[in-house]
């Protein structure tokens, strides 16, 4: 008993000073704060793939009561607005290829006459395609107008689709993009401050004095992955709370299993970074890693595009990945009210991975000669 | 100064970089490798087009029209329809996600179809709201089809007038390729990373290893400080520009309808913008950890997410639409991607290449400033 | 004067004390540098001497006064002086990924030497910092002194009008330093280069034409040393001790009656004091213990520490107390039925193809103090690395208290104390966390850990909020040995723990060793300042990995032949080059 309190009491000492070197002055407290607020509100203003706001051209050569009214009806729904007004065809390639307008909609002459005799009138969509999956969203919503115009013509449709979304019933992108972001962005300095707290010691010479107390490998590998990961966990409180109040997603899923699966998220980040931290000989080499193998790890996460649209090898590849099952997790428990049973499965790589690195990170402390 | 010593001390220094460079490998699996990887999961690993989406129909009305309706999701090549008995078995496989979408065909059907109306409920997984709305779209044009001819069969409704027809045309992208301008973008992602994760901790290493003071009182003027340190680096930069052309051009067949020179040109001004403004953060944080936090909070971050790379700015609200237009990346952003997909169009080279130079020199002047020799 | 080096009046500088308020650093200051002549800045940590050096070199802005160097004003056009001289700062940054040859390459081309130049003087650097072997080494893979050495050979790629050196010899061995001084003293000689160095090596201040004592941020006294010399004069004296009794102990006893005794220092078996100008003859004699001593010629240490007790009173540099507790294992180490608490056999450690530790054996015994020493590179630090169980051994036994502490349990190094070349400290941290935090990892917790550290902090007299980061050299140390004292243990390794600190500090340190010794601690410690090997109880002399002597230190100095006379510094340059002479002459 007596000796487990002593155990403890020298991991407490060594917790107690990584905390000390990390918040004890305000530019490094600021700047393991800061980033994640700043990141979480870019990425929630920024990254939308919802179209709101379309700029286009148009060129009514028809000027006709049918022209107006398809008119009429896009300038009202708020997401379309005109910026020209072409007199010829020829002025289209101005406005498209200066990014002035999206689109350019050509009504040909004929528009009119051909609607009045019931044949059906060609309206020309010119899209402007640099980016592709806005010109298609583009697309969708002319597609939507024009055919709301179509119904009201008296063309109703045989069969009706009624949509029902679970989980996000407007389909917004922030629904999908943000709540995976609460593990997604605190592993980018989780990692970065687990790699760099063993390399920095090492490049200070402060790991030897370490080394020759009579702390265990074990002993310094808990009060260098705890430190670590609570600001992770802080840092994802942080963003988890601007998500849920500032930008307004609804939780559905626990709070306790959320936090479950973040800290085992953050465990196997933290493993990953203390193995970074140990094979890495000076502060440069840790950072470099580091970045070397988040850039990958956050593609290959399913974040911003999904997994099963990747080849299968890559498939194979984002099982070593804690991100790939750090957002499932996240992203299901968070909009889905998941269970246990539910994302149980994303606990086993996240402890798999875990279970190697940490033991690996010990065992370098001690193996890896400077 | 004379012109001698400034190139005698600038080739010394430019030497000193660039075996620092080469010396530690992690510069190099940085500055090569992770481009390199960038480039092929950009490429191949990354897309947003659904294929083969799975979608459980459960038919609960098995009359002649409801399953000529669903027969139309069969002939789809992005649909996948998996054919179950109840609603409780296709709620059970959504939630375990073996299943993407449920199209219901109610009991009703056939009567409801009679009337002139009839409706199908097609229950989405809005978790991943972007592959939802191409489902959507996707069961939308699958069931227009055989409806489409059964109301031919029927001879139409009473048509008094025809109808809109949308004729579309995808100009630059015409067939709506995703790597068509994610590799454009890729090109700024690279050169952007360069300056902030390699730069970015240049001057900082300098000044946390004492390397500078002994530096500081010889003849070397700030400027051959700051060139030296930016020549190997953009040797590097125009490695990965040279990887990234080839890979546009052969591996991905991106169109390039710009000129070559220009789109050289420009992505090697931006290059000199992005290390530059690596290396005055790196100055002016004198701490590699500090440095790194701030490049990719200042550079990285914004490229990737704010420079209209893979988000649409038009999409964004107005005050981050102008936090977007201060950041060099954005306006590299759409120069390089209407060079690859549209051409030379002279006024945004113009426009674009001026506002980067402004940015390069205002950049290095300041970096020559933060390097003032001087240990105050 | 017209045509000086440098003149300084009234020179301020302040820096911002790091709890608000400023500090003085250079405090009206003035000074002039006559040219072709060497001249010598010492004084204790703190007194200015770096400052002073950087407003020089025209790094620092002066915050009052008027500083022209080579006739130009240094604060209006720096750039103009710093393409005229050379400067070598405390901590040469070297670039540690380049080898020693493109270090030398970049700096002669920065001055922009030119080629045929280069030849010659790049052959008697490489020569004279004996680098000649190692010119494709990565100045990272160097040890230490060497670092110190490659910086000065970079300073040095060309002939500057003025020359400026701080501390330039610190952890450089006695070898070395003999070298670096003669070149610095040839191009002074013939090429009537100016030079100003800042040094806690007054051997190296007696070398210099004129030397500047500072303190507080301003001259105490200026001259040559002769002139400073002379303020000495009839009152130094050699105390030989009692039978017995090891000269450390006497020296202890001395430096504890500070009212009568300015100074005293081991030498040759004797005591080297300075006594007070107006000591009291009845307290002298206490003070001395019945040893006969003698009058001796004076030195420009013995100057140097009479000018500061005079204007310090002794108070800011308080010694600190020798350690009264008594051990389990008080053990007399002349006893020969005691068995070695460190004992090494055949030790061997390679890297690579290179042999760092060549078939090492020696043993120490209970409560003594073991010297080690040796030139740069010697295989010292790598030694000591094995012993703290740092480094795997490639060959042979080593057991420290019983055990090998690679592969003992954690628990058997709370017997071991290990003070790192640099003082390894967390900068960061407070010195109160610091020691917290080490008095933490090894067990102590609770009241115990709160008396330890309330007592180091009284002991090595430190206050307990400053940054250890921006601690004075001299003060980091104090941290380092309380740090590694905290947990009381039985055995100490200290790396070089007097580099780069002035003598009152050393004194304060090794009356703490003999303290600790005098309470049967085992230290083990290595020194580049060879008159510190008087306070060992053996040494051992080190040099190519190979042991060359081991002994007492007369035993030593013996061995080296009686006509280098009592100076141990003189012993060890002739052990080592003999026994590199018969390597070469067998080679």
């Amino acid at each position: 008993m007596q000796d487990a309190l002593a155990w403890l009491a020298q991991i407490a000492a060594l917790i107690r000073k990584e905390f000390r070197d990390l918040f004890k002055d305000p530019s490094s407290r600021a700047l393991l704060l800061v980033p994640a607020i700043l990141q979480s509100l870019l990425f929630g203003y920024g990254a939308t793939y919802d179209l709101t706001h379309v700029p286009y051209a148009v060129l009514d050569q028809s000027r006709g009561a049918a022209s107006t009214r398809l008119l009429a009806s896009l300038d009202g729904g708020g997401v379309f607005t005109r910026v020209a007004t072409l007199d010829n065809a020829r002025q289209i390639a101005a406005v498209i290829d200066s990014g002035d307008a999206l689109l350019a909609l050509a009504i040909p002459a004929d528009f009119e006459a051909r609607l009045a005799t019931g044949r059906d009138a060609p309206l020309q969509v010119i899209l402007d395609g640099r980016n592709s999956a806005t010109a298609a969203a583009a697309a969708a919503q002319i597609a939507a107008v024009v055919g709301a115009v179509n119904v009201a013509r008296g063309h109703a449709p045989l069969v009706t689709i009624d949509r029902r979304a679970w989980f996000n019933p407007n389909l917004e992108s922030r629904w999908n993009l943000m709540p995976p972001l609460i593990a997604a962005l605190s592993m980018i300095q989780t990692l970065l401050l687990s790699a760099l707290s063993v390399a920095r010691e090492r490049e200070q010479g402060t790991f030897d004095q370490l080394l020759v107390t009579p702390l265990t490998p074990l002993q310094i590998l808990i009060g260098k992955a705890l430190p670590t990961m609570t600001v992770g966990i802080l840092q994802s409180t942080l963003i988890f709370l601007i998500i849920l109040f500032w930008f307004g997603i609804p939780m559905v899923g626990s709070v306790w299993l959320l936090y479950l699966g973040l800290a085992s998220f953050t465990l196997a980040s933290v493993g990953i970074g203390l193995s970074i931290s140990a094979v890495a000989l000076t502060m440069q080499q840790a950072m470099l890693y580091t970045f070397l193998i988040v850039m990958p790890l956050m593609l290959l996460s399913g974040l911003l595009t999904p997994i099963r649209n990747m080849p299968q090898v890559l498939q194979w590849l984002t099982y070593a990945n804690p991100l790939r099952f750090g957002v499932d997790l996240v992203r299901r428990v968070y909009l889905e009210g998941a269970g246990l049973a539910e994302v149980g499965a994303d606990f086993v790589p996240l402890l798999c991975v875990a279970a190697l690195t940490l033991p690996l990170a010990a065992w370098l402390f001690r193996h890896r000669l400077s | 100064m004379s012109a001698v010593g400034f190139i005698t001390r600038l080739r010394a220094l430019t030497r000193k970089e660039s075996r620092q460079l080469l010396r530690d490998r992690s510069n190099l699996l940085v500055g090569l490798l992770l481009p390199v990887v960038l480039i092929l999961l950009f490429g191949y690993g990354l897309s947003f087009d659904v294929k083969d989406a799975r979608i459980a129909v459960v038919m609960q009305n098995n009359s002649q029209a409801a399953r000529e309706a669903a027969m139309g999701l069969t002939g789809s090549s992005y649909l996948s329809p998996v054919w179950m008995h109840d609603m409780r078995e296709a709620e059970a496989a959504m939630i375990a996600g073996d299943i993407d979408a449920t199209l219901r065909v109610p009991h009703d059907f056939l009567r409801q179809l009679a009337l002139g109306e009839a409706h199908v409920q097609l229950i989405l997984n809005g978790v991943d709201s972007t592959t939802a709305s191409a489902i959507e779209g996707y069961v939308n044009g699958a069931l227009a089809v055989p409806f489409a001819k059964r109301l031919q069969r029927m001879g139409g409704k009473s048509a008094e007038s025809g109808s809109v027809v949308i004729v579309q045309r995808s100009w630059f992208n015409e067939p709506g390729e995703s790597t068509w301008f994610l590799v454009p973008g890729l090109v700024v992602l690279i050169l952007t990373l360069i300056g902030a994760f390699l730069t970015s901790l240049l001057v900082a290493r300098e000044w946390e290893r004492g390397t500078l003071e002994a530096i500081f009182v010889t003849p070397v003027r700030p400027l051959e400080l700051v060139l030296a340190k930016l020549a190997p680096y953009m040797v590097i930069g125009a490695i990965d520009l040279g990887m990234c052309l080839l890979a546009a051009r052969w591996l991905f067949e991106v169109p390039m309808r710009g000129s070559l020179p220009i789109i050289i040109a420009v992505s090697l001004l931006y290059l000199l913008v992005s290390l530059s403004l690596g290396l005055l953060i790196s100055a002016l944080a004198r701490n590699q950890f500090a440095a790194s936090q701030i490049a990719l909070l200042v550079s990285f971050m914004p490229a990737l997410m704010l420079s209209g790379f893979v988000f649409d700015l038009r999409n964004v609200p107005v005050v981050i639409r102008a936090i977007s237009q201060l950041l060099p990346a954005t306006h590299f952003m759409g120069l390089i991607k209407t060079l690859f997909m549209a051409g030379d169009y002279w006024p945004d080279i113009l426009r674009s290449s001026a506002i980067l130079s402004i940015y390069a020199a205002v950049l290095i002047t300041f970096t020559c400033r933060a390097l003032r020799k001087t240990m105050d | 004067m017209t045509g000086a080096t440098v003149v300084a009046e009234g020179l301020q500088r302040s820096f911002e004390a790091p709890g608000g308020g400023s500090l003085r650093a250079i405090d009206t200051l003035s000074l002039t540098v006559r040219p072709g002549e060497l001249t010598a800045l010492v004084g204790p940590d703190g007194a200015g001497k770096t400052t002073l050096l950087r407003m020089i070199a025209g790094l620092l802005t002066p915050g009052g006064g008027r500083l022209e160097v080579l006739g130009t004003d240094v604060t209006r056009d720096p750039q103009r002086v710093q393409d005229r001289i050379s400067y070598m700062p405390q901590r040469f940054g070297l670039y540690e990924d380049l080898s020693v040859q493109e270090n030398l390459d970049l700096y002669a081309d920065l001055h922009r030497v030119p080629q045929d130049e280069r030849g010659p003087r790049f052959t008697r650097l490489l020569k004279m910092t004996d680098m000649a072997r190692f010119t494709a080494r990565p100045a990272g893979k160097l040890s230490g002194g060497m670092k110190q050495k490659l910086g000065l050979a970079c300073t040095l790629v060309r002939a500057p009008e003025l020359l400026l050196l701080d501390e330039p010899s610190v952890g450089v061995d006695p070898l070395s330093r003999r070298d670096l001084w003669a070149i610095v003293q040839q191009l002074v000689e013939d090429d009537g280069l100016s030079v100003i160095v800042s040094t806690a090596y007054m051997d190296e201040a007696a070398r210099c034409a004129q030397v500047h004592v500072m303190n507080h941020g301003r001259i105490l006294a200026s001259g040559t040393p002769k002139a400073l010399c002379a303020r000495v004069q009839g009152l130094t004296f050699a105390a030989v001790p009692p039978a017995g009794v090891h000269p450390r102990v006497l020296q202890a006893r001395m430096l504890a009656a500070p009212e009568v005794i300015v100074d005293a220092t081991p030498h040759g078996g004797a005591v080297h004091y300075v006594r007070q100008p107006q000591a009291d003859a009845a307290r002298l004699a206490e003070a001395l213990d019945g040893a006969a001593s003698a009058p001796r010629g004076e030195g420009l240490e013995d100057a140097f520490m009479l000018l500061l007790r005079q204007h310090d009173n002794g108070t800011h540099h308080a010694l600190p107390e020798p350690d009264e507790r008594t051990p389990a294992s008080a053990v007399a180490p002349d006893n020969p039925n005691v068995s070695p608490i460190i004992s090494v056999r055949n030790l061997v450690r390679r890297f690579g193809d290179f042999t760092a530790v060549a078939s090492t054996s020696f043993e120490v015994l209970p409560g003594e103090i073991f010297g080690l020493l040796g030139p740069n590179g010697a295989g010292k630090t790598t030694t000591f690395r094995m012993l703290c169980g740092l480094l795997p051994a490639t060959e042979g036994q080593l057991e420290v208290a019983g055990r090998d502490l690679r592969t003992a349990r954690a628990r058997a190094r709370a017997r071991i104390g290990y003070v790192a070349q640099k003082f390894s400290l967390y900068g960061n941290l407070s010195v109160r966390e610091n020691l917290e935090f080490f008095g933490g990892a090894y067990g102590l917790r609770g009241r115990a850990l709160r008396t330890q550290v309330r007592a180091a902090l009284e002991r090595f007299d430190l206050d307990p909020t400053a940054r250890s980061g921006e601690l004075p050299a001299g003060y980091k140390q104090r941290l380092a040995m309380a740090t590694g004292l905290l947990h009381a243990p039985q055995i100490l390794f200290l790396d070089e723990p007097t580099s780069g600190i002035d003598p009152l500090a050393r004194r304060a340190f090794w009356r703490t060793i003999t303290g600790l010794a005098g309470a049967g601690v085992t230290i083990i410690v290595t020194t580049h300042f060879m008159e510190e090997a008087e306070y060992c109880d053996r040494i051992a002399i080190q040099d190519a990995g190979e042991m060359l002597v081991i002994g007492t230190p007369q035993q030593v100095r013996d061995k080296a032949g009686a006509d280098r006379g009592t100076d141990m510094n003189a012993a060890f340059i002739g052990i080592v080059e003999q026994a590199r002479a018969t390597r070469e002459a067998a080679v």
